[in-house]
């Protein structure tokens, strides 16, 4: 059973978002998304600066077994991307929700309102459904 | 191991399960319109009795000219052992074999050209080839675009000391992917890039530039330099360079304070004959940091569950079976035959013989250069150093002085009107090991006659 922490929001594409106190939000993969992925062994953050749209791919998370996208749940500008993951990739293994976190943004206005985001609860029904 | 296609009843089977009534029907996406239809042009087929004759016909219209051509194809000396080794039947296949690690002798031969590669470039990591020099060149500005993330502008400078057809291929492949391709002027007196033309893109955001060393003229850049100048600016620099002129030149990998980023070029003058201009093989080398972006497959060493050494394809995650359209690249082979002779060609040079040959191509151009400069209405084009090529000016069209040249069995080497016009008559000649003091004195006479019977027509 995969860890969903009830204080986050999830996308159906398995990143979670969290909103920091000075209205930045940080974004990483759900602990479902790296135990499907395994060992991870790349990981390719944004650089601070660049601006995304929702649905846009932002970062690479490489596996010893398949690469794969990650979307930004929401439109905005990329404050920070997680430097610790060029050395230490399987942080994000290790600790999806905390120091394995991918970057951090600035949302655009009304993003974080407008965007499609799913609760704790309404992911693990995603989970469910895939079977996991 | 045996590698057997689907069968009728497979084919059948999976048809059914995807619901196409034939083969056909996974193609239906291509509009009729773009479909050929009949071959026009195309003749009938010949039997392997008529099909050898026509060959041997053909191959014996080649003759066997004296040749002073180079331009990026070389003829070096082959030592009889590459081929006869290459050509067995452990090693001739054309790819990187599917089910890769259950030939692991193939695979360990690719991982020995890559280290090899790697060492002559001075570079931290090769590939296991690409397809030849011109499109390595392309993958390579394809690769500093993906690998410098600071710079937006996708421009890369490409001196026009380039070899042209490499800037052709690097434009036709790479300018619909965004690249911006923005040639640089070289100096008309020494043959070499033109350090003037840079001061323009001072401030400005370059992505990468290219370095040919030697350059298409067969003379050396001020590679140092240039390469810090681009570094300086956060561009990236793409090296081309010749493999045998390593044994003697500064490798890529110790340009200027930093090193070249990516190394690339034709791998032909390792063992791999003329051959009408193919198949030849390109490598190609990076920094480790690049890894990732680097197109093509990657060789590594490892351990197996036993703990024994085993070879293995890595990094497979850059590639087109996995990363599907956002692979580095399309390419997802090697010239596993090219490569084998190439490799097996270095193994029996080693860095002396390798470094004898490149001395001798250089010894015998300095010759070759020196006899014809004697001759009335030949100069050399550009002061300065020179590997195994140089430009000579003549006081005449170069075309029908080459064609004079070719009836009495001598290549004279490539005009370049078509390439570089503004530098008059201007005729490319290279002199390898292969040519003889005799051969050089053979050239110097047909040319004197050549030139002599144009003055009097």
């Amino acid at each position: 059973m995969s860890n969903v922490p009830a204080d986050l929001k999830y996308t159906k594409s398995h990143e979670w978002v969290r909103t920091l106190a000075d209205g930045t939000v940080e974004i990483g993969i759900t602990d479902h998304a790296q135990h499907a992925l395994g060992d991870l062994v790349f990981v390719e953050v944004p650089e601070a600066g660049r601006t995304v749209k929702a649905d846009e791919p932002c970062a690479v998370v490489e596996s010893v077994k398949a690469a794969s996208d990650v979307y930004a749940p929401l439109a905005g500008a990329i404050t920070a991307g997680n430097p610790k993951l060029a050395d230490a990739p399987e942080t994000v293994n290790t600790d999806p929700y905390g120091e394995g976190w991918l970057m951090r943004m600035r949302p655009a206005a009304g993003a974080l309102d407008s965007a499609e985001l799913l609760s704790a609860a309404d992911y693990q029904k995603v989970l469910a459904a895939e079977g996991g | 191991m045996a590698f057997i296609p689907h069968t009728e009843a497979e084919v059948a089977a999976m048809l059914a399960a995807i619901g196409a009534r034939g083969i056909e029907d996974l193609f239906d996406e291509i509009p009729p319109s773009l479909r050929v239809t009949s071959l026009a042009g195309v003749p009938e087929e010949l039997n392997e009795m008529e099909i050898g004759r026509l060959m041997s016909e053909r191959a014996a219209a080649d003759g066997t000219p004296l040749s002073f051509i180079g331009a990026g194809a070389y003829e070096h000396h082959i030592p009889a052992a590459v081929w006869a080794v290459t050509t067995r039947g452990e090693f001739y296949s054309a790819y990187t074999p599917y089910q890769a690690e259950a030939s692991q002798g193939t695979l360990q031969t690719i991982y020995e050209f890559q280290t090899m590669i790697a060492r002559l470039t001075g570079m931290q990591v090769a590939n296991a080839s690409m397809y030849e020099g011109a499109s390595a060149t392309a993958e390579a500005a394809l690769m500093a675009v993906r690998a410098n993330r600071k710079s937006k502008s996708a421009r890369i400078l490409v001196p026009t000391t380039v070899h042209p057809h490499y800037r052709r291929v690097a434009v036709a492949m790479a300018s619909n992917q965004g690249l911006k391709f923005e040639e640089l002027p070289y100096c008309t007196a020494e043959g070499v890039i033109l350090p003037a033309s840079l001061a323009r893109y001072g401030g400005e955001d370059v992505t990468a530039l290219v370095l040919q060393q030697p350059n298409f003229f067969g003379r050396l850049e001020d590679v140092d330099a240039l390469t810090d100048w681009a570094h300086l600016r956060g561009a990236l620099v793409i090296a081309v360079v010749n493999p045998t002129s390593l044994a003697l030149l500064k490798p890529p990998g110790e340009w200027g304070s930093r090193g070249a980023d990516i190394a690339v070029g034709e791998g032909q003058p390792l063992g791999v004959p003329l051959s009408s201009g193919g198949p030849y093989l390109g490598f190609m080398t990076s920094r480790m940091e690049h890894v990732r972006q680097m197109p093509g497959r990657i060789v590594g060493r490892t351990l197996d569950a036993a703990g024994r050494e085993g070879f293995t394809l890595t990094l497979q995650a850059r590639e087109q079976h996995i990363r599907r359209a956002k692979a580095t690249s399309n390419i997802c082979t090697n010239q596993g035959l090219a490569v084998t002779a190439a490799t097996i060609y270095l193994a029996l040079m080693g860095p002396q013989g390798l470094a004898r040959t490149a001395a001798a191509a250089h010894a015998r151009t300095r010759e070759l250069i020196a006899a014809l400069t004697r001759l009335p209405g030949v100069r050399l084009a550009f002061s300065g150093a020179h590997f195994h090529e140089a430009v000579l000016l003549l006081d005449r069209p170069v075309a029908p002085v080459l064609k004079a040249l070719a009836t009495r069995g001598v290549l004279g080497g490539l005009d370049l009107a078509p390439y570089y016009p503004e530098l008059g008559p201007a005729l490319l000649v290279c002199a390898t090991e292969t040519k003889t003091a005799a051969d050089v004195e053979r050239y110097r006479a047909t040319l004197s006659e050549a030139l002599q019977a144009a003055r009097a027509a």
